[in-house]
């Protein structure tokens, strides 16, 4: 174990640990931009740099591990001035269109402009035109809001171990690429870690301000990983599929089914009248109509055949409270144990 | 899955067979991912797909489609054989053990290499990377399951971790992983022919006699004997047997075997009822259409592939005139004289709470906190997330005695190819909600076959062109995609696509048990159409 102070305060963790972690772990804040929690830590930014008694120059707390005695300062005159150039800099390439921008509201670099009062840019730099291809045709990739932290380059290879996305070009002009269009399995996990509006979901037309959407806790639709999403929904429609890092089994991550399957439910091509068909042609019918033809015409062959006669099938995309339901009608109402679903398909 | 999938993260080494994760399951995938880049865990992959996990791999067998019983026998004779059973364990927990241990006799490594068309130094590379592991995981899904000798596979899985002591164990077990999001609760739910909620059986008279009075009936109006299985269902319907069926949510026809049989099935029935939120090939052929909700629109629990229960909860208002599906069958109960009634889901809940044991602790107020993982008793349990721990439910674990037993269908000169089917990462099941928008058909637009390269060449084929697949039961013409991922002489076809059935040509035969059927080996004949 290493002991330090951060800010006078004496902070104990295991060797290794880097001092951005030691702060964390006494609730004293470091801000950072590029440094993500499910990731390692990348060093691009310079907003999560450090004073550390008797060394000339600050430190990065996300890259800088530890040692024992050594103390730590995690704000002064000198910091902010540091840390409000590096946002300068960002910002001298990034526009303000914050207002048409879908991470306008939730998006970290407006955040920390705010709390270090960037209100003027002394430099200003050429500007250079750039193309935006990207690896996905679910995703926009925005060049000139791109602040080159590296999170999507780096979640693609470290959590999906893809790598189907990397830097091209330096300086202004340097821009995320694709290196395999092919790799890419529109999974979104870089989406899900950009910061800023660089990426934004390119799938949806019905696009919300992010404090006018409203966001629901779920359980995903699809395979049995049982992922925890939030449906984006905003005047009764789904206009995208989010999951909050470090929830359910997921903790951040979802598949391409999971963040871009949700169009089914939108669809005009939902049923919203129970049918009956008459002479090979279906006709809508109201409630009434099909429930009574539905329970008459299930009595009947019951009184007829007898109720093993019928047989139900339940659904695995359905829910325990609608499967419960569903047996107990097979098996009290109907009186027979002619009921599966497709578990074995 | 008898361990929660984070579990893999503590395993020394993970057997994955008969499960292409990264497509199917593509966040437990990551787990596998993060075990091995970040934990120092060796993955095992036994499969007749070349599968993507292969890349992050220690070792990869390619056996033959339907030998799984011969390689995992064989396996569990070379670590019999060489001391790196768990003899401690076995002696303790299991039983049966002699009988099982004198059957593996015979899978010797070169017996099983005739079978398997493995090497003898691959299977006793393999023998050695997960019998000398500790712990040691296993995970599966239909590639074991989806065979004739289905439940003999998955019982060999748990007679090899029983062998090296891996039940019961945090990094161990017998892990299949579930295809669909509430597949496990369907069956937790008695949505199973011969099971009540929990898995109590519909033969014991107490278990009757308890449902009876939870449902206010007597005892003797609930069938004492098991009903039919979905896949005994449909051909008794062509027998005369069944006259009426009303299906929730599922699409047969487009699902099942031999479809071509299952529509004459279908046509056979005196009244057909679906209830669902499209108007699928299998409502198509309904006489009335219920229209119920997605799992956008109601509020409800599904279960996890971990036995974990989660919330689902209502985002959107119903569309339309259509009606929750928990409503649609209360009132057809409830026309029929045997009212059903419920104020919302969470009193649904409350009544499963009441009948089942296992879910006796699972409660709405609980679930806003995060799942719960059945068994959990009661609202003090915290849940359990691994089975079998110090003992097996069933007290000792029992060893099974297992030969091997080929496909139902073999190749032959007419038919000498393989097909098996599956799905792909963006789509899922029939294609009936991955299919509806843009978004994911931009990215898989459409069905190919994947067939070896050297096939490919002996048949004058190149990528793209038009492949005519023929079984003894159907044919369909569909654009080839060459890939080194199927070895040569197996082809497979996903099922997402109605327009290119390809259960036009899969194999009705059903293991004997489980009655699933042998999706995964079916003879073929491939030519360029």
């Amino acid at each position: 174990m290493v002991t330090l102070t951060i800010d006078g305060k004496e902070v104990t963790v295991p060797q290794g640990t880097t001092i951005l972690e030691a702060a964390r772990s006494v609730d004293i804040r470091i801000p950072t931009l590029c440094y993500h929690d499910r990731l390692n830590p990348i060093g691009s930014c310079r907003m999560c740099v450090v004073e550390i008694e008797g060394y000339t120059h600050p430190m990065a707390a996300c890259t800088t591990p530890v040692d024992d005695g050594i103390e730590v300062v995690t704000s002064s005159e000198r910091l902010t001035r540091i840390r409000q150039d590096s946002l300068k800099l960002i910002l001298v390439n990034h526009p303000l269109d914050c207002p048409v921008c879908d991470k306008g509201g939730e998006c970290l670099l407006q955040d920390l402009t705010f709390e270090f009062g960037i209100d003027q840019l002394e430099y200003q730099a050429a500007k250079v035109e750039r193309d935006s291809q990207y690896a996905s045709p679910l995703i926009r990739y925005w060049p000139d809001r791109c602040i080159m932290c590296l999170r999507c380059v780096t979640a693609c290879q470290e959590i999906k171990g893809i790598g189907a996305i990397s830097i091209a070009g330096d300086g202004y002009g340097a821009q995320v690429v694709t290196v395999d269009a092919d790799k890419c399995q529109s999974c979104g996990e870089c989406l899900q870690v950009c910061p800023t509006g660089a990426l934004t979901e390119d799938l949806s037309r019905y696009k919300g301000r992010t404090w006018l959407i409203e966001r629901v806790p779920t359980t995903c639709t699809y395979c049995g990983c049982g992922c925890q999403l939030e449906l984006n929904v905003q005047n009764d429609r789904i206009i995208a599929v989010t999951t909050k890092d470090g929830v359910g089994i997921n903790k951040g991550s979802l598949c391409v089914k999971g963040r871009f399957g949700y169009e089914f439910v939108n669809s005009d091509e939902r049923l919203t009248k129970p049918l009956i068909k008459r002479d090979g042609k279906f006709e809508e019918a109201s409630w009434d109509e099909a429930l009574d033809l539905v329970a008459e015409k299930f009595s009947a062959i019951k009184g007829e055949y007898g109720p093993g006669a019928i047989g139900g099938l339940t659904s695995a995309r359905c829910t325990n409270e609608e499967n419960y339901l569903f047996q107990k009608f097979m098996r009290a109402a109907i009186g027979t144990n002619n009921v599966d679903h497709c578990a074995r398909l | 899955m008898t361990n929660p999938i984070a579990d893999v993260l503590k395993s020394e080494t993970v057997l994955v067979t008969g499960t292409n994760t990264t497509e199917n399951h593509p966040i437990f995938a990551n787990y596998l991912k993060e075990a091995v880049l970040k934990h120092g865990t060796k993955i095992l992959v036994i499969d007749p797909r070349r599968i993507d996990l292969v890349d992050y791999a220690e070792l990869y067998l390619q056996p033959k489609p339907g030998t799984d019983i011969a390689w995992i026998n064989g396996l569990m004779h070379i670590i019999l054989k060489e001391g790196w059973a768990d003899q401690q364990y076995i002696d303790e927990r299991c039983e049966g053990f002699a009988e099982f241990a004198a059957n593996l006799e015979k899978f010797t490594p070169e017996y099983v290499s005739g079978i398997t068309g493995l090497t003898e130094a691959e299977l006793r590379a393999a023998a050695k990377l997960y019998g000398q592991a500790a712990p040691a995981s296993i995970l599966y899904a239909m590639g074991i399951t989806q065979h004739t000798s289905g439940t003999d596979n998955v019982k060999s899985l748990g007679n090899l971790a029983m062998l090296c002591g891996n039940m019961g164990v945090a990094g161990g077990g017998v892990n299949p992983l579930r295809g669909q999001n509430n597949v496990q609760g369907a069956c937790d739910m008695g949505g199973l022919p011969n099971v009540y909620t929990g898995y109590q059986k519909v033969d014991v008279d107490e278990v009757r006699e308890k449902f009876a009075k939870a449902w206010g009936l007597k005892a003797d109006d609930l069938d004492a004997a098991p009903g039919l299985k979905l896949t005994e269902m449909f051909p008794a319907a062509a027998d005369g047997k069944i006259k009426a069926m009303y299906i929730m949510g599922e699409n047969p026809l487009v699902s099942d075997p031999d479809l071509t049989h299952i529509e004459h099935c279908v046509e056979a029935l005196d009244f057909f009822v679906v209830q669902d939120i499209f108007l699928t090939e299998t409502a198509q052929m309904a006489d009335v259409v219920l229209p119920g909700v997605s799992f956008a629109e109601k509020d409800g629990t599904f279960v996890n592939s971990e036995r974990l229960v989660q919330r689902v909860r209502k985002a959107l208002t119903i569309p339309g005139e259509a009606r929750a599906d928990s409503e649609i069958i209360a009132e057809i109960a409830t026309r029929m004289g045997y009212e059903m009634k419920y104020k919302d889901a969470a009193a649904i809940m409350k009544e499963i709470n009441d009948v089942t044991p296992s879910y006796g602790g699972i409660t709405y107020e609980r679930l806003e906190n995060g799942g719960l993982a059945w068994p959990c008793p009661d609202v003090e349990h915290p849940g359990t997330p691994i089975l079998h721990v110090d003992k097996f439910a069933r007290g000792k674990g029992l060893f099974f005695a297992i030969d091997h037993q080929p496909p139902a269908e073999l190749c032959d000169k007419e038919y000498p190819f393989v097909l098996s089917t599956g799905r792909v990462l963006s789509h899922f099941h029939t294609g009936t909600m991955t299919r509806k928008g843009e978004g994911l058909n931009k990215v898989h637009p459409e069905v190919k076959a994947e067939i070896n390269p050297e096939d490919a060449a002996r048949l004058g084929v190149v990528e793209g062109d038009l492949l005519k697949i023929t079984s003894r039961r159907g044919a369909i013409e569909v654009k080839a995609m060459l890939s080194d991922r199927p070895a040569s002489g197996v082809v497979f076809v996903p099922f997402h696509f109605h327009e290119v059935a390809v259960n036009r040509l899969t194999n009705a035969a059903l293991d004997p048990v489980a009655k699933i059927p042998e999706y995964k080996v079916c003879a073929i004949k491939v030519e360029k159409a």
